[in-house]
């Protein structure tokens, strides 16, 4: 993962609510065998009403996105992660996420910062005319207009964001633990050892 | 043995901690792994390019569902037919190459066992109560029917499990979901989930593990425990369950992958001690009334966009919340409803039996009680019945369900995910109505510009027969 410290830019200043994953990418897109090229499909029954922020040139290659309530609820699809990142996005803005699209986002270099909405209000009001940073380091989202808004962050999806830590590699590393945990486990539930051996 | 009482979830959870960080994030121990084609060719690609095995193949089950079609998968020699669209052909070859290279149980297309694989995983009696389920589906969550910890991943968290076996979490908050009393006549378990969303809405469970607790839930079969878990995601929750108890061990006692002996005669006997305790506190609790659970149908964009069969259409202005104003007059002009129609007044011109949520076999027995002797209206142009797996099929044909559907003028297709979701070919046209078991009414969910009303399989099937959203009750009396 390529380490993530600042995101700066322009915000497409979306703001609807209870934006759901199949919203973000179709099904239809989900064919793939590979994580490239998805940011074509992304949003793309929005992209069919004229006037709509995403075709907006002002908001070209925007690097943030600002949401409303429980962005990404529904499917677990990691594809609406990847045509984000495909469109350019680094960071979302919304007062709240879906817990499996908040972890998809964050494995895939995406920041998802919640704010309230009177704050994310705000950034919409902005975001309009002027750009917009989140600093992940300091926590904070500013405007050049002495906006500045604290957001909570994990503490370790915070340090593997900024240093690009490779999770499956951390997890490796614990490999004693696991095979302790498979050792204790075949002893209290030797039940569960069958997977899917068919039973003798 | 720790004295604090404790819920089911927190018990399940205790005994799959491998350890806890000093950030307090657990690494979790995953039991079982489901596999399907569509969010898995990524991981198993991750696992290529790192050069990284799969550490526990014996506890991982594959099985392609998303991008089958539903029609005839062999020709009348036997012969394997070919999958038109291209993309879904390589999506379904790598899923099946995948599993050979990385030495994965694979249940193939053509396989008698072939299904969903939230039908396939309890039908195998491979999810079992108490263990940490995981697959990449949202819809996961079903397995917290036979009383697992059952949550849906992402695609890099799939590489995770299959290259770890665990997960890095940290735990969600507990919410109890209470049902007093008893579901009347004609309502069903797909009734009373619709409900709860509705109350709860589909945030209303976010960063909580549900448990649905209550007498209703006790006397309540397997299959239709499935069917509330299935959609506790569309509350916002990421797992939903419900204590194991012995209609569980009933279900899966004699299942090809349950344990055997003295195996399971242990296992019962955990199984047994995992019900939330006496005197557990739960982060938040929400309290249903069981018998003011109508059939349910949606009338929105939104699985929370609930309303009793008997209602009307909302008017947008009845909602308090201007955001909600908004997004009612939004779904309703997709939906092409009028508000103050009558629900039972909204025609429909296809009708979808089947999905995770109500393909098994006490859903399609639902349908054909409904339909038997009874012929589909002319005005629905389009209907089918989708088996959730080949041994639902097969047990539905031997007790001649099957003539049912088709003597009423539907199809009768071959298992997999279908008119859920638009990845293959069953779709529903743009500007039509489909009555569907399924479980989310997302813009463009069944195709672009299909209209989706949830309904439990009993209603889908009256719908069939009068050709608009119908009171079940009126037809079975």
């Amino acid at each position: 993962m390529v380490p993530l410290r600042e995101v700066e830019g322009r915000a497409i200043p979306f703001g609807a609510k209870n934006v759901d994953t199949d919203v973000i990418i179709p099904a239809h897109w989900l064919k793939t065998v590979t994580r490239e090229g998805l940011g074509r499909g992304a949003f793309e029954t929005v992209r069919a009403e004229p006037g709509n922020v995403f075709d907006d040139p002002e908001f070209a290659s925007a690097p943030i996105l600002i949401a409303g309530d429980n962005f990404g609820c529904g499917s677990s699809r990691e594809h609406a992660a990847w045509a984000l990142g495909d469109m350019g996005v680094k960071a979302v803005i919304a007062p709240s996420f879906s817990d499996i699209f908040a972890g998809n986002a964050f494995k895939n270099g995406i920041l998802a910062v919640v704010l309230p909405q009177e704050q994310v209000d705000r950034l919409l009001e902005v975001a309009r005319t002027d750009p917009i940073s989140v600093d992940l380091e300091h926590q904070v989202v500013t405007t050049p207009f002495q906006d500045r808004f604290a957001f909570e962050l994990d503490p370790f999806r915070k340090a593997c964001l900024m240093d690009g830590l490779d999770e499956i590699g951390l997890t490796l590393a614990r490999d004693t633990a696991i095979n302790e945990y498979e050792r204790r486990q075949a002893r209290d539930m030797p039940w569960l050892a069958h997977g899917t051996e068919k039973a003798a | 043995m720790a004295s604090r009482p404790r819920t089911l979830y927190e018990k399940i959870w205790d005994a799959h901690v491998v350890e806890t960080r000093d950030d307090g994030t657990a690494l979790l121990y995953i039991d079982r792994h489901l596999v399907h084609e569509v969010t898995s060719p990524q991981a198993f690609e991750g696992l290529r390019a790192a050069g990284r095995p799969v550490r526990r193949p014996d506890l991982t089950l594959a099985v392609p569902d998303h991008n089958l079609p539903t029609t005839a998968r062999l020709d009348t020699e036997g012969n394997r037919l070919p999958i038109a669209d291209a993309e879904s052909a390589a999506q379904l070859a790598a899923l099946e190459r995948n599993t050979a290279e990385f030495g994965i149980a694979y249940i193939g297309a053509t396989d008698a066992a072939q299904g969903i694989v939230h039908v396939v995983g309890p039908e195998q009696g491979f999810s079992l109560p108490g263990t940490t389920i995981v697959c990449g589906d949202s819809h996961t969550a079903s397995h917290g029917g036979v009383g697992a910890l059952a949550f849906g991943i992402g695609t890099s968290e799939v590489e995770h499990v299959l290259a770890t076996q665990t997960l890095l979490l940290r735990k969600s908050k507990s919410m109890e979901v209470r049902v007093e009393g008893q579901l009347g006549p004609g309502v069903t378990p797909k009734d009373l989930i619709l409900h709860i969303i509705g109350v709860i809405g589909t945030a209303g469970g976010t960063g909580h593990v549900i448990e649905y607790r209550g007498a209703v839930f006790e006397d309540m079969s397997v299959e239709g425990r499935l069917t509330v878990c299935n959609m506790s995601i569309e509350g916002g929750a990421r797992a939903g369950l419900i204590a194991p108890d012995e209609t569980v061990f009933a279900y899966l006692k004699d299942r090809p992958l349950a344990p055997e002996g003295e195996a399971w005669d242990r296992a019962t006997q955990w199984w047994r001690s995992l019900a939330t305790d006496a005197g557990a506190v739960f982060d938040k609790s929400v309290t249903i009334d069981a018998a003011a659970v109508q059939p349910t149908v949606t009338w929105g964009t939104s699985p929370e966009d609930v309303a009793p069969i008997g209602d009307k259409v909302p008017l947008p202005d009845s909602f308090a919340d201007p955001s909600k104003q908004e997004a009612a007059r939004k779904s309703l002009a997709y939906m092409g409803l009028e508000p103050g129609q009558k629900l039972s007044e909204v025609a429909i011109e296809n009708v979808f039996i089947g999905s995770c949520t109500n393909s098994r076999i006490e859903d399609l027995r639902a349908a054909a009680d409904v339909l038997r002797g009874r012929h589909k209206a002319a005005g629905v142009k389009w209907a089918i019945v989708v088996p959730g797996s080949g041994l639902v099929k097969a047990q539905a044909e031997a007790e001649g369900l099957d003539k049912v559907f088709i003597d009423a003028g539907l199809e009768w297709r071959e298992p997999g995910c279908s008119a859920c979701l638009a990845m293959n070919p069953d779709k529903v046209p743009a500007g039509e109505r489909c009555a569907s078991t399924s479980n989310r009414n997302f813009v463009g969910r069944q195709g672009p510009g299909a209209r989706t009303h949830l309904v439990s399989p009993a209603m889908a099937a009256a719908a069939a027969v009068t050709g608009k959203l119908t009171d079940v009750r009126e037809l079975i009396g």
